[in-house]
């Protein structure tokens, strides 16, 4: 079995920054992904990306994800997997994989995880029919395979996602017919929006989906109209014909691995969901064992970028190879991290975030 | 379901094609594609079934994480069509329930 200084499991933006940070100060790196291409989330997206200047806004995701690749490639001591699941972490640190259907071990003195998170999901009839597909699916299937699965859709959820997907789609010529949202107001930002409503898409604010119609495969789709208290009004629905139904309700973080290890966690909704607890050096409460970026709570590239930066400098620091530049990086990354949080949209984590320190200094 | 010819912002250009079965018919796909892409773009979008109820499944979360896409490939149960290539010579069936 082969034992590196550090496995990192998950190569999108937070995992890739850990890889270059891990590799530059020395460390014998593993870097597993279970998809085909690293980037994780960015690899679909064709929109330019907000956040901060010095984490590529303005640039397309995809762009973004090869701009921290090519940091990547000079580095005898970094081994990139793709296609390798981690299905099981043991308290030794042997981490199980499987790749092309062959389960093999590998063990390591740190364990970082940074495999993001995976999309909700929505009770309503019939919601398991093909077509019924997720937002992030959806992307991966037309603007990575450039496969379009129908000429017509209603999405689900009007937050950010849903909003760029539904304009991502309809770059990909589908017809979008409608977007639903149970809230009062539209959940994303207003640029996103206002573009879709000048397209001609209408935003339906206070309605839900009923049900999903169809035998072998989705043809139709029942919606209801919501009062103040997100119950149905009678006589309000209506029936929309659509090839594809996409639902972006929301991202969970995948604190599953890190529950392996019975590593402490905490359901903590401004973060989305159960995560990893967490000391100020990204260390869960099982020592060697750190995590970062979505799964640990859901922000955005920008902040996964800079978290795996840090939680790396902080892995090196552990092994005690400490990274040549530490004393500068981590104030550096620290004090973006904490520009970034205190700007307009940042106050929801920051809330988070103190719940999830208040956690773990209470266990 | 089509394939896209062009993009405002994709690069899209032709890939080879690649030749596969899916149950007891010989279909097309890409390079690039992953199996999951390669039906959908055969207008096949039913991949699996429920075990109890035989309910048809489709693509759902792409990302490896959901279990809805499941195959039997090459003889292999259960594969996840969603994170795994089309190669050539593929033979794709739904899994037998
Ligand atoms: C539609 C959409 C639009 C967005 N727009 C923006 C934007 O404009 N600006 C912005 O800053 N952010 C944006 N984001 C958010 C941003 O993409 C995410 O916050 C960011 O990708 C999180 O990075 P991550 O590295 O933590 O996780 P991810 O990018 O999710 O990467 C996790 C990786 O881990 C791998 N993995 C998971 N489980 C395993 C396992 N068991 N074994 C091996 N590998 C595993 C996955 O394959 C994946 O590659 C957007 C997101 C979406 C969905
Ligand atoms: S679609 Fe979810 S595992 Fe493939």
């Amino acid at each position: 079995m082969k034992i590196y200084d550090v496995c990192i499991i998950g190569g999108g933006p937070s995992g890739l920054c850990a890889a270059q940070r891990c590799a530059e100060a020395g460390l014998n790196t593993l870097l597993l992904d279970r998809s085909p291409s690293l980037g994780g989330q960015l690899i679909k997206q064709t929109h330019k990306f907000f956040g901060s200047k010095e984490h590529y806004a303005k640039f397309r995701g995809i762009e973004i994800a090869k701009l921290l690749q090519d940091k990547l490639t000079s580095f005898e001591n970094l081994t990139i997997l793709t296609e390798t699941t981690v299905v099981g972490i043991y308290e030794d640190f042997v981490i199980t994989t499987l790749h092309h259907n062959q389960y093999k071990k590998v063990q390591a003195k740190a364990i970082l995880c940074a495999v993001g998170a995976s999309e909700k999901f929505l009770a309503f009839e019939n919601n398991d029919l093909p077509q019924i597909i997720g937002a992030g699916a959806l992307q991966t299937l037309v603007n990575q395979t450039h496969v379009v699965p129908g000429e017509t859709m209603v999405m689900i959820g009007s937050g950010n996602i849903g909003l760029i997907v539904s304009y991502q789609m309809m770059q990909a010529g589908m017809k979008v017919k409608a977007i639903i949202e149970a809230n009062d107001g539209i959940g994303g930002y207003k640029v996103h929006a206002s573009k879709l409503r000048r397209l001609g898409v209408p935003i339906h604010t206070k309605s839900t989906i009923k049900r999903a119609i169809g035998t072998d495969k989705l043809d139709a789709v029942e919606i209801i109209q919501l009062d103040e208290h997100y119950q149905e009004i009678p006589n309000t629905s209506q029936i929309i014909p659509t090839d594809v139904l996409c639902i972006s309700v929301g991202l969970s973080p995948l604190h599953q691995l890190t529950s392996m290890l019975n590593a402490k966690s905490a359901y903590i909704q401004e973060l989305g969901g159960w995560v990893p607890l967490l000391d100020e050096t990204y260390q869960c409460s099982v020592p060697g064992l750190f995590a970062c970026g979505d799964m640990v709570g859901i922000e955005e590239a920008s902040s996964a970028m800079m978290e795996g930066h840090l939680a790396a400098l902080h892995v090196c620091a552990y092994l005690k190879q400490s990274h040549p530049q530490a004393a500068e990086l981590i104030p550096y990354y620290e004090n973006q991290l904490y520009e970034l949080r205190n700007g307009v949209h940042g106050s929801k984590t920051l809330k988070g975030i103190l719940k999830r320190k208040e956690a773990m200094n209470a266990q | 379901m089509r394939r896209l010819s062009s993009h405002p912002i994709l690069d899209i250009s032709s890939q080879p094609t690649i030749t596969f079965t899916f149950e007891d018919t010989i279909l097309e796909g890409v390079e690039g594609d992953s199996i999951a892409s390669a039906l959908i773009a055969n207008g096949i979008v039913s991949f699996s079934t429920s075990i109890k109820k035989h309910r048809p499944r489709g693509f759902y979360c792409a990302i490896g994480n959901c279990a809805s896409c499941e195959m039997n490939v090459d003889g292999v149960s259960h594969v996840r069509t969603c994170i795994t290539p089309l190669k050539a010579g593929m033979m794709v069936k739904r899994e037998e329930r």
